[in-house]
C-alpha cells in the first residue's frame, strides 16, 4: 500500500516535448510508472517515447482518462498549466517547476481548490512509491519498498536521508517532496493525514526547514496521530531575513526559525534528529515501540 | 528584491497615490537646488535598504535651500546599520495631523495577499502586531477580482479611520492593492499614510519588495537592482546567476539543492566550524558552473577553506570533480578543499580528485570534520 500513486495510476506529462520533460519522461517510464500521454500545445497528434501527445490537457484527459499530471512547464506558463490540469479534472497535479511568480500561485490555488484537486509542489522533485513508480525527478534507484512514509521540503536533502534509510534497511512506502516555495499546493499536515490513514505506512519521516509555520502546524496535528513521526529541521545556522535558496526558506522577524520549529515538534513529543545521521536510529526506535 | 522609497513612491504614483513632490539628490548642491524648485520647507531622507532611518538620524529637515544643503551634507555618506547613504530623497515637508498604516503582505497560510490597516501609523507594524494585534484590521484579497473599492473603504472604516479619510484613503488602498498585484510584489506598505492639517491624504513613506520570480516580466523594476554597500558579493553572485548568501565564518560551502546546502552549513557548525556562505549550484551543473562557484566563494577574504557537498542525480560527480580541479589552480595557494560526492558519477569523480591530490570525505559529516580540521 502507499499514498497517491501506485503502478495503476494513469499519468500524463505537461511539457513532454521540452528538454526536461522528455528526459524525465524516459526516467519515469523506466521505473514502471503508468504514463499514458503528454501535452504540449502545438505538438498534438505526434508521439513521444510511444506516448500520444495532445494540445490540451482536456483532450489528453478525454483520450486517456488520466488521473495525474506531472508539469515541466517553464515559470511564465507553469501556473496556467496547473490551472489547466485542475480544470480538466486531473486529481493529482505534481508541479516540478521552480521560479513561478508567487502572485500566479495565489490565482492557481483558487482553481485547484475549486476543482478539489491535489497539487504537489511547485518547486519540488515530485514523489515516488517504491516498487510502483514515480512522478517527477526523484532518483528512484536509492529507494526500497517498505513501511516508512517520507515528506520533505527539499530535493537533494530527501535523497541524502532516503539513502541513509535504505542503507539501514528501512524501506519507504511513499516519498514526497512537498516544494520549497512560499505557496505550495499541499503542506505537511495534508500528507500526514494521508499517511495516518494508509495501512501500508507505519511511521513517517518529516524533513522541514526554516520559513513559514508548516512544521509548527504539523506538530499540532501529530499530537492527534496514532503513528510515530521522526523529524529533522534544516537551517539552524541560517540568518534572519535571508532567502536560503528556496523562495520559502526565509526567517521573517521571529517566525520561521529552525529553533522554533524544533521546539514545537519536541512539545508534541516528536523525536527531532540533530543531524541527518541520527534519523535511521530514531526511526528504528519508533518502529520497535509499535 | 528590495527597492528604495523613492522608487516605491514612483510605482504608487503611477496608480494615482498622492505623494509629496520631490526628487532624488546625490550631492548637497543637488538637494539645495531641489529645495529651491519646491519653494518651501523640505524633508531630506536617506535612501538605503533598511528600516529605522529616522532613529539613526537619516531624516533631516530644512526650511531654506541652504538648510537643505546642510541637511543633505549631514545625511549623505552617513552609515546606517552598515549601509552607506549614497542618495537622499528631497520632498516637500507636510504638516501632519494624523498618521495611519496601510500594508499588504503575501500570506503563506491563506495563500493570498493580505491587507493590513491600522489607525496607528508611522510605527513598527511588527511591534503593533506582536503587542496589540487588535489594533490591526486584516483581510485577504480575493485574487479572482482583487481588492474592490468598497472592500477597501470597509477595511478603513473597521480600522476606525476618521470619516474624512475613508473615501480618499479607500482609493489609495485599492491603488496599493493593484500596484502590489501588477508589480509582482511580496510586500507593499504605506507607512505612514498621513492626513495633513489642510485635509489632504498622502503617502509620506512607502516600501515595496518585488518577488524575484516575477522579475522576468517586471523588466523596468529589474533594472533598479543595485548592490548593497555592506554586501557587494551577494549582488555580484545574483548577476552571475549564483544562489549565494554571505555569512560570517571562514568555511566556504558549495552544494546542490537548497535543503542540502543548509544542512551542510548546520553540519559544519555542529563539528565546530563557522560557515562563510551558502551557495547552491542547483541541479545538473556542469564543470564550468562548479568552477565559477568555487572561484566566487574564494573571493570572500574571510574564506580559509572550501567544502563541496554534492549528492549526484542529474548532477554528475565527474563534472563536479573537473570543475574543482579547474578552479584549484586559481584559488589562493594551499587553500584546503574537501569534496564529498555521492550518487551518479561519484566513483569517476573521486578518481579524478585523487589524481589531482584533492581530499574527499565519505559522507557529509566526515567531509565537514576534515575541512574544519584543515583550517585549524
Amino acid at each position: 500500500m502507499s499514498i497517491l500513486l501506485d503502478n495503476t495510476t494513469r499519468v500524463i506529462v505537461q511539457g513532454i516535448t521540452g528538454r526536461e520533460g522528455l528526459y524525465h519522461t524516459r526516467n519515469m517510464q523506466a521505473t514502471g510508472t503508468n504514463l499514458v500521454g503528454g501535452v504540449t500545445p502545438g505538438k498534438g497528434g505526434t508521439t513521444v517515447e510511444g506516448l500520444p501527445v495532445f494540445d490540451t490537457v482536456a483532450e489528453a484527459k478525454a483520450a486517456t482518462d488520466a488521473e495525474a499530471s506531472c508539469i515541466f512547464v517553464p515559470p511564465p506558463g507553469a501556473a496556467d498549466a496547473i490551472m489547466e490540469a485542475a480544470s480538466a479534472g486531473i486529481s493529482l497535479i505534481v508541479c516540478i517547476t521552480e521560479g513561478i511568480p508567487v502572485i500566479d500561485m495565489t490565482r492557481a490555488m483558487i482553481v485547484v481548490r475549486e476543482h478539489g484537486a491535489r497539487l504537489i509542489g511547485p518547486n519540488c522533485p515530485g514523489m515516488c512509491t517504491p516498487g510502483h513508480g514515480k512522478i517527477g525527478i526523484i532518483p528512484y534507484q536509492i529507494f526500497t519498498p517498505g513501511l516508512v512514509g517520507f515528506i520533505s521540503r527539499s530535493g537533494t536533502l530527501t535523497y541524502e536521508v532516503v539513502a541513509l534509510l535504505t542503507e539501514a534497511g528501512i524501506g519507504q512506502s511513499t516519498c514526497i517532496g512537498i516544494g520549497g516555495d512560499p505557496i505550495i499546493g499541499s503542506t505537511f499536515v495534508d500528507y500526514l493525514k494521508l499517511f495516518e490513514a494508509d495501512p501500508g505506512t507505519k511511521a513517517v519521516v518529516m524533513c522541514g526547514e526554516i520559513g513559514g509555520s508548516d512544521e509548527e502546524d504539523a506538530a499540532e496535528f501529530i499530537k492527534t496521530m496514532s503513528k510515530p513521526v521522526v523529524a529533522f529541521v534544516s537551517g539552524r545556522t541560517a540568518p534572519p531575513g535571508k532567502r536560503m535558496g528556496h523562495a520559502g526558506a526565509i526567517i521573517s522577524g521571529n517566525t520561521g526559525t529552525a529553533q522554533g520549529k524544533v521546539a514545537a515538534l519536541q512539545v508534541a513529543n516528536v523525536p527531532v534528529a540533530d543531524t541527518i545521521f541520527e534519523i535511521p536510529d530514531l526511526v528504528q526506535k519508533a518502529l520497535a515501540k509499535l | 528584491m528590495k527597492i528604495h522609497e523613492y522608487q516605491a513612491k514612483d510605482i504608487l504614483a503611477r496608480y494615482g497615490v498622492p505623494i509629496q513632490p520631490g526628487r532624488v539628490a546625490y550631492t548637497p548642491d543637488e538637494a539645495a537646488a531641489i529645495a529651491r524648485e519646491l519653494g518651501g520647507p523640505v524633508v531630506v531622507k536617506a535612501q538605503v535598504y533598511v528600516g529605522g532611518r529616522g532613529k539613526a538620524g537619516g531624516i533631516q529637515f530644512g526650511d531654506t535651500p541652504d538648510q537643505a544643503r546642510a541637511a543633505a551634507a549631514k545625511v549623505l555618506g552617513m552609515d546606517i546599520k552598515g549601509l552607506k547613504v549614497e542618495k537622499v530623497l528631497v520632498v516637500d515637508k507636510v504638516d501632519i495631523k494624523e498618521e495611519y498604516y496601510l500594508g499588504i503582505i503575501l500570506d503563506r497560510k491563506t495563500q493570498a495577499p493580505v491587507v493590513m490597516v491600522s489607525k496607528e501609523g508611522g510605527i513598527d507594524i511588527e511591534e503593533v502586531a506582536a503587542n496589540t494585534p487588535e489594533k490591526i484590521i486584516k483581510q485577504p484579497i480575493d485574487m479572482r477580482w482583487g481588492l474592490r473599492p468598497f472592500e477597501a473603504r470597509d477595511i478603513l472604516a473597521r480600522a476606525e479611520l476618521p470619516h474624512q479619510v475613508i473615501s480618499k484613503g479607500g482609493a489609495i488602498l485599492s491603488a496599493l492593492a493593484q500596484a502590489f498585484i501588477e508589480s509582482d510584489a511580496s510586500l507593499a506598505e504605506i507607512n505612514p499614510l498621513v492626513l495633513t492639517t489642510s485635509g489632504q491624504v498622502q503617502a509620506a513613506d512607502a516600501k515595496i519588495l518585488i518577488d524575484d520570480n516575477g522579475l522576468f516580466r517586471q523588466k523596468e523594476y529589474a533594472l533598479w537592482a543595485e548592490s548593497e554597500e555592506s554586501n557587494p558579493l551577494e549582488y555580484e553572485a545574483k548577476q552571475a546567476g549564483l544562489t549565494y548568501v554571505k555569512l560570517d565564518g571562514n568555511v566556504g560551502i558549495i552544494g546542490n539543492g537548497a535543503g542540502l546546502v543548509m544542512t551542510t552549513l548546520d553540519m559544519v557548525a555542529r563539528v565546530g566550524g563557522k560557515p562563510a556562505n551558502f551557495l547552491d549550484i542547483g541541479g545538473g551543473a556542469k564543470a564550468e558552473v562548479m568552477y565559477k562557484a568555487l572561484t566566487f566563494v574564494a573571493r570572500d577574504p574571510q574564506v580559509k577553506g572550501i567544502l563541496v557537498n554534492i549528492f549526484g542525480g542529474i548532477t554528475r560527480g565527474e563534472e563536479v570533480a573537473k570543475g574543482v580541479i579547474m578552479a584549484q589552480a586559481e584559488l589562493p595557494k594551499g587553500m584546503p578543499i574537501v569534496v564529498r560526492l555521492s550518487g551518479t558519477g561519484a566513483e569517476e569523480g573521486k578518481a579524478l580528485l585523487k589524481d589531482a591530490g584533492l581530499d574527499w570525505g565519505k559522507d557529509m559529516r566526515e567531509a565537514a570534520q576534515k575541512i574544519v580540521a584543515a583550517i585549524g
